[in-house]
Parts: structure tokens; sequence; C-alpha cells
């Protein structure tokens, strides 16, 4: 089967989502989409799953011309598609979610279970897949989830799959076993278009690379022809520095102390268990593990908006571990948060606004019960212009920027003061890469002007990028500490998963 | 869909509110129309309808009499208005603090039964008796808005339901406290209050007209569109109507930035409450001069209308607000001169919320994002 889109066009009011975009990938071959966030690409594959009519082109299917109104249509035509979010129910077992909706029946439609598990079971054989076809959804790893998923793609008998930024819920060890799982889906003769914006991922298992930007494919290339810097070049439309540059830090005084922290969740279930550990000034520290694990709890405690039951946190010798989120704030501590849009920023306040959420209140920017407005704008003129945030006015709504601007927004506020502490949880989750080299550099040029720096990402990249020093969570504890100079990807991959690497006595 | 028709659609996604607004209103004016044609039997059975359009321009033409052709309709027109104004601000208030005021109505017992109670029980000159009184109505008003806050701030019981509850205690309070001898009129059984004095009383707006008896227009007016200019200095110029807005707008962003959030749930419906109770002292202290168990009547309900058609914005708010006034005044006209109910008001009332809230309703079934309608509706599902 042959897959072509043709000239795409589709438009929102006032964005051009996709601009006369073509594509095509055909059985046996793995497209890799890559692209900034905001680039098109999901608007593209909404497009070709049938949520979305395109304003003009056509989708061919072998060389005859289709339309979709629905993804029903879309499934019928052979499609499939793997959602970034699982669409399962979490209490149901892997059987019954491949089968929801095409439920094998038997006698006045009552359902074949016996026949659903042998379908299962022979899909999981074929592709190796290694699912158990009771275990309930709510008891597996995201990584075998998404195995599921994939079987229930293969059952509506896809021939060209999707799948939509399929690693950024994976483990290092885990990718690579979804990369063999591609293979094997390539090997039996299905397409594959795997979205993305990681440029090693698309690197290493596509076939062809087609870089979208700004709505539009701006080339095709294939992995043999381009390397990293090639493809991240053409995804920004120009050169980018993709390694963090830095001097080595020169850490001085403890400025974050944490003492045999505890954190139950309000079911009294432990979250985050005896964990200790301390940030020093000058050094970046960075928290590495598989989303889940207690990083964003941990951040939450140490930052004011979630109560420890136990144990001492410290901030230059002040014991915090009971202050409130403006109390630290004021002490030096500066946090970005993980959720830009839930946390970091009221999107329906303007640039100027969100600027100043966290320091409103003080006397630079209010007297007594009013705001003094002219001063805040003042102010974020000036932030804008510093931290390179792309916008015509600071009076225009936060949610008029892109991804990467409203994060530079949140990282112009929190770390344009004097700090102590800069607590940064994934400072550039869904953020462009031109955007990401520039939020590195601020960082690191935080650590260097004596700040104590603590990371909590789940991309391990970024992780070994930033950090002088790596810790390692897993299931609430710390359960590791490494340097990411002498460790390879690969161990730290292994201490995410719980387990240890071969030779390591801890 | 037709690309002209495609084209048609994004340029209205693009309209602003105002004209949205006003888009609604002449909708509504329109199924009012067909509402009056239908239900004119006569020409049903004749199938004649002229009689039944020049009815609808008839029935119309009163309603503009009514509340805008003579000084005696525009003097009613601002009396009915005020307390929409006034309460339509507190719900508006609300809303942009993420919160459902539903009970208005209650907080304007509150706020009216201890106005009357000052203005009966204290005899001093009006430049001390009214300030006074109004000073009790907020504090009744607050006092009364402070349960659900409380409540929602420590338990996290809804607002929707605690207020819509504590309107039926504050309904059937009154009934007993204007049952107790300190508050029911001496010569009455039935529960009545007392007259308050009348040093306490709202001055007449129309009053340098001379002794005019057909003009019943009083002050509150004033305060009603003081209150429009303090909460367009809370919402654009204070600390604390940022924060308010900030947590409508993003309860977790708000608490991340150091808001407290159970004290802001508390404040936004104290100061909810409080101006809700103003309404209810001045519509004793210029409409009623006493106070009877419905004397809120459906203000209170009404004015949710008025804060959403307003789009909870000072100037929205204060113009619907009027919009309501005016069609209660004239829809007694209309009733008097023409065979229309004034059932059409109530009528035109509702279509005309559902029309702005139904453009949002396909909005969100569409998952059209626009930034320019916005309802300035804040408030959170009873789940969360």
């Amino acid at each position: 089967m042959r897959l072509d889109l043709v000239d795409i066009t589709k438009s929102f009011p006032g964005v051009l989502a996709n601009d006369r975009v073509s594509l095509n990938v055909s059985s046996g071959e793995v497209l890799a989409l890559i692209g900034e966030n905001g680039a098109g690409k999901s608007t593209l594959m909404n497009v070709l799953y049938g949520m979305y009519r395109p304003d003009s082109g056509e989708i061919r299917i072998d060389g005859e011309a289709v339309t979709f109104g629905s993804s029903a249509d879309a499934i019928a035509s052979g499609i499939g598609m793997v959602h970034q979010h699982f669409m399962l129910v979490p209490v149901f077992s892997v059987t019954e979610n491949v089968v929801l909706g095409v439920e094998p029946t038997g006698v006045l439609g009552s359902l074949d279970m016996a026949k659903a598990r042998q379908m299962v079971k022979e899909i999981s054989d074929k592709y190796h897949l290694d699912l158990d076809p009771d275990a309930l959804i709510e008891n597996l790893p995201v990584g075998i989830q998404q195995r599921v998923e994939i079987v229930k793609v293969l059952l509506r008998d896809a021939k060209i799959v999707v799948f939509d930024e399929p690693t950024a819920v994976l483990t290092p060890s885990e990718i690579l076993e979804f990369f063999e799982i591609v293979k094997s889906l390539v090997d039996a003769g299905k397409g594959v278009v795997f979205i993305t914006h990681k440029l090693k991922e698309a690197l290493h298992i596509a076939d062809r690379i087609a870089v979208l930007r700004r709505g539009r494919v701006v080339g095709e290339t294939t992995p043999a022809q381009a390397d990293e810097n090639k493809v991240a070049e053409m995804m920004v439309g120009r050169p980018v520095q993709l390694v963090v540059s830095k001097n080595s830090a020169r850490p001085g005084e403890e400025v974050l102390a944490v003492r045999d922290l505890t954190v139950l969740d309000v079911d009294g279930r432990t979250i985050i268990e005896n964990a200790s550990f301390a940030v020093r000034s000058g050094e970046v520290v960075g928290i590495a593990g598989v989303q889940g694990n207690g990083q964003t709890e941990l951040v939450e405690t140490l930052t004011g908006l979630r109560a420890a039951s136990s144990g001492v946190v410290r901030l230059g010798g002040d014991d915090i571990t009971d202050a409130s989120p403006r109390l630290r704030h004021e002490l030096g501590m500066a946090h970005i948060p993980e959720d830009r849009q839930r946390q970091g920023l009221v999107v329906g306040m303007t640039i100027a606004q969100n600027l100043v959420l966290t320091r409103y209140h003080s006397s630079e920017f209010s007297s007594g019960v009013s705001m003094n407005w002219d001063k805040v704008h003042d102010v974020a003129e000036e932030l804008v212009k510093n931290y390179d945030v792309r916008t015509t006015d600071v009076d225009n709504l936060a949610s008029t920027l892109s991804g990467g601007n409203q994060q530079k927004v949140i990282v112009a506020r929190e770390l344009s003061r004097d700090l102590r502490l800069a607590v940064a949880s994934q400072p550039t989750r869904g953020v462009d890469v031109g955007s990401i080299e520039y939020i590195h550099s601020q960082i690191i040029k935080e650590r260097d002007s004596g700040t104590a720096v603590l990371i909590v990402s789940t991309e391990l990249d970024e992780v070994m990028a930033l950090s002088d020093r790596v810790l390692v969570m897993y299931r609430g504890q710390i359960v590791a500490e490494v340097d990411p100079k002498t460790t390879s990807a690969m161990d730290i991959g292994l201490y995410m998963a719980g387990s240890k690497p071969q030779g390591v006595n801890a | 869909m037709p690309a002209w028709l495609d084209s048609l659609g994004s340029r209205l996604n693009r309209l602003s509110s105002f004209v949205i607004t006003l888009l609604a209103v002449v909708s509504a004016l329109v199924v009012g129309a067909l509402l009056i044609v239908l239900s004119d039997v006569e020409a049903l059975r004749t199938g004649n309808f002229g009689s039944a359009f020049s009815e609808v321009g008839a029935a119309y033409w009163a309603l503009v009499q009514g509340s805008v052709g003579s000084l005696q309709a525009l003097s009613e027109t601002i009396n009915n208005a005020t307390p929409f104004i006034i309460a339509g601000v507190s719900i508006a208030l609300a809303f942009r603090t993420g919160l459902f005021n539903i009970g208005a109505t209650g907080q304007m017992m509150a706020g009216g039964l201890a106005a009357t109670w000052v203005g009966f029980v204290m005899d001093g000159p009006g430049i001390l008796q009214i300030p006074l009184a109004l000073i009790a109505g907020l504090v009744g008003g607050a006092l009364f808005g402070a349960i659900p806050g409380v409540l929602k701030a420590r338990t996290g019981a809804h607002e929707v339901i605690t207020t819509i509850m504590l309107n039926y205690i504050a309904s059937f309070t009154i009934l007993w406290a204007l049952d107790t001898e300190l508050f029911q009129r001496p010569d009455r059984t039935d529960p009545i209050s007392k007259f308050i004095s009348k040093a306490s009383t709202l001055p007449r707006l129309f009053g340098f007209l001379g002794d005019r008896k057909d003009l019943f227009a009083h002050s509150g007016i004033l305060i009603a569109l003081l209150c429009v200019l303090g909460y367009w200095w809370f919402l654009e110029r204070s600390k604390m109507g940022f924060e308010f807005q900030a947590f409508g707008q993003n309860p977790d962003a708000a608490e991340y930035a150091g808001m407290r959030a159970k004290r802001l749930t508390m404040l936004g419906m104290i100061v909810a409450g409080a101006i809700a109770g103003l309404a209810g002292a001045i519509e004793i202290l210029g409409r009623y001069g006493y106070a009877s168990q419905n004397f809120a009547g459906t203000i209170g309900f009404d004015a949710i209308a008025v804060a959403l058609l307003g789009r909870s914005t000072p100037l929205g708010t204060m113009f619907s607000a009027i919009l309501f006034g005016a069609l209660q005044s004239g829809g007694r006209e209309m009733q008097a001169e023409t065979d229309v109910a004034i059932d059409l008001i109530v009528v035109l009332r509702a279509v005309i919320v559902m029309f702005i809230a139904a453009p949002l309703l396909v909005k969100s079934i569409w998952r059209v994002k626009s930034a320019q309608v916005n309802t300035g509706q804040t408030f959170k599902g009873w789940g969360s």
C-alpha cells in the first residue's frame, strides 16, 4: 500500500497550519515526520486520520483519492494511529481494551472472549510483543501499554501505522524495545509514520525524514545524508547549538539540604521515601527518572505546594520544611514548574501580568492596595527584550505565545532576580529546539553566577547535558547518584527502571 | 460546506463579543416577534397574519415607550436597573474569581434586613442614617456570603449547592424575623416590617424638578454607578483584583505564585455577598421603605443573566442591567397597551442569554478556539 498526502492545506482562523504539504509513505518503510511544536505535525495527522477536513489537497491510497469523514473511515482504509496519550480503559484487561468496539460475538451477540483472547495472542506472538491478554492495563508499565495500543491498531488491519511522539513516555531501554517492534512491523510489510521532535530517534529508525516547519515541508532527507545538526537546522531554519556548552562547575557551600524527606499522598501511600540530598551553589543537580516516580511530588514539596510528612528541607541554613511558597520565593527560590499551562502561567492574562505573577506584591510593582501597572509594563518590556520572548506587545495575552515563548516568559520571571536556588521541572518540555538552546544557556548562566540549580526532567539527554551530578529516582526513592560525564545513558536507564548496571554493587 | 460559508464562519469567529451580544439581543427580539404572532389565536384561525404583525409593531413600540418614552418611563427604568446593576456586579465579580454565586438573593435579603433594622431603630439625621444603613447592608450581605465562602475553603463544599440552600434559609429566616416584635409593624399580623425613618430614605433622583408624584426614581442609581466604577478599579488597578482574577482563571497558577487559595475563596464570596447585600439595602432604602418576605424577588437570579450578558465586565454588566431594567418597565406598558403578556419579557431575557451561550456552546463542541468570545465566567464545575 502506498499513502500519498498531496498539497494538503488546512487553516484555522489566523493560522495556516498546513500549507500545501505533500508526503508519501509505502509499505515496508519508516517515514519520520519531524518538526518543532506548532509546525503543523498534529494538524496534518488529524487530517490524515479523518478528524479534520483539509481546505484543499487530497489523500490518495494506492493512487486513488479518498476522503475521510471520520477516523472510522481512516481505519477502514487501513490507517492506524497510536496516540501520544493512550486511549485505554485502566480497569479493563488487555484483551478487553484491544477488542473494544470490534468485539467478536457469538450467539445472539454475546461476547466471545475466548476468540478475542486468541486474536490478541496471535498478534502478540507474530510481532513478538509478549503481551499477557488477561493482565489489567492499570498494572502494566507504560511501555507495555503502548504495545496494547499497537495491537489495537493491528487488529483493525492497519497497513500504515502512525505513531505520535511514541517515545515521550518511555525509558531508554523501552525505547530500544520499541524500535525492535517498529522493525518487526516493517518486516511484516507495514508502513510506519513516526512523528517526533527527537532528532536522534528519527535518524536511528527512519528510512526517510520529512521536516515540517511553519506548516510546510521544508525538506526531505535520509539518515545517510544528514546528521543531527543538519536536521536541526532544517527544523529551526538556522544553525543550532545542540550540545550545551559549559565549563566544569565550581560548587560552593550547600544551599539546599534535604534530609530524610518522606511524603505521603492523601491515601497514606508513600510517594517519596527517605530522600536525602544536597545542592550546592554553582552546581546543577539533575534528577532523572521515568515519569511518575515521585519527581513531580518532590518538586512540589521543595517549592511548598505539597506538605512533607517527615524530614527536613533547608535553604541556606533556614528550615523551610513548612514555609509557604511565597516565603520560599522571598528567600530566593525560583520555581520553573513542569506544566506551564496548568501552573506556570495564567494564559488568559497578558504577558506583562504573567511576568510579575510571582512578585506583583513587591513594593516595586504595587503600593498599598493598588497595582502600579506602568512599572510592570516597563519591567515587562525589558524582560521580553532580555529573554528573547517573541511578541509584538507585552499587553498581548500569554495564550497568543508559542510554547517556547511561553516558557521563556516563565524563565524570565523566575531567573531575573537574585536567587539562591532555582528549581526547574521539565524546563524544555514541548519547547522548540531553538528555545531549548536558549533556556539551557540561561540555566547554565544562572549556575555560573553562583545559584544552586536543581533540574528535574524525564528527558534523560537533557538531565545529562545540563547536570554536574545526576540523582536517579525510582518509586519515590533516590536510588543512585552518578557522574554524567563518566556514566552512560544506558546505565542510568537501568537505574531508572529499578535495576542496577552489571558490576555495580550499591 | 461551501467555501463562502466557511469563510463567513471564520469571519464570524473574529467578531467581537460586543457584536455577538448585539446579535443575541436582535435575535431574541425576532424570536419574541414570532411568539407574538404564533400566540395570536385569531390570526391562526383565520390565516390572516396581517393584524398579528401589526401587533408585533405595537408591542415593541409600547416596550420602547414604556422604558424610555417619557421621563416617567425613564424613571421606572432607572429604578428597575439599579438592583440589577449592583447584584450584577456582585455576580460578575464572583465569576471573575472563579465562583458561581447563586446566593445573591439570600445575600440581598440579609443586607436588606440589616438596613431595615438600622432604618427604623435609629433616628439620626440622613447624612448619618443613610451611610449607616448602607454599611449595615454591606455587612449583612458579607456575613451571609461568608458562609458559603468558609464552607468551600474549609471543606470544599461547592458554592452552587450551598448558596442555593442558603437562599431558602434566608427566605425563611426573614419570614421568621418579620414576625418578631423587633421587626413587625405593630398594626399588622402578616410578616411585614416597620417603616424606615424618613431620614433613612434615599433622596429622590428628580427631586430638583419639584414635587412630582409620578417620578419614583431614587438616588440608588448613583450608588450603583459608583459600584460599577469601583468594580472597574478593582479589576484593573487593585492588587486584590489581580489576585482574584488570577485565581479565577487558574487556581493552580495562583497557588504556585504564592497566593492563598482558601483566603481568596473566602474573600471572593464575602465581597460578592457584601455587594449583593448593598443591592438589598438600596431596594429597602430607595424603593420600598420597609421589608417584606419577597422584597428581593428574583433579582438575585436575574442578575446571573445580567452578568453573563455583560460578560462580567464593568461596562457590560452595567449596560445589560440597564437593558433588563428597561425591558421590565417597558414590559408593563406593553401588557397594558396590547394583548401581549409581560411574560414575553421573561422569554426575551431567556432567549438573549441562550443566544449568548449558544456560540460558546457551538465553539466548544467544535473545538474552535477563539480568544475574542469570553463570557468572563470562569467558575469550575461541581466536581472540581
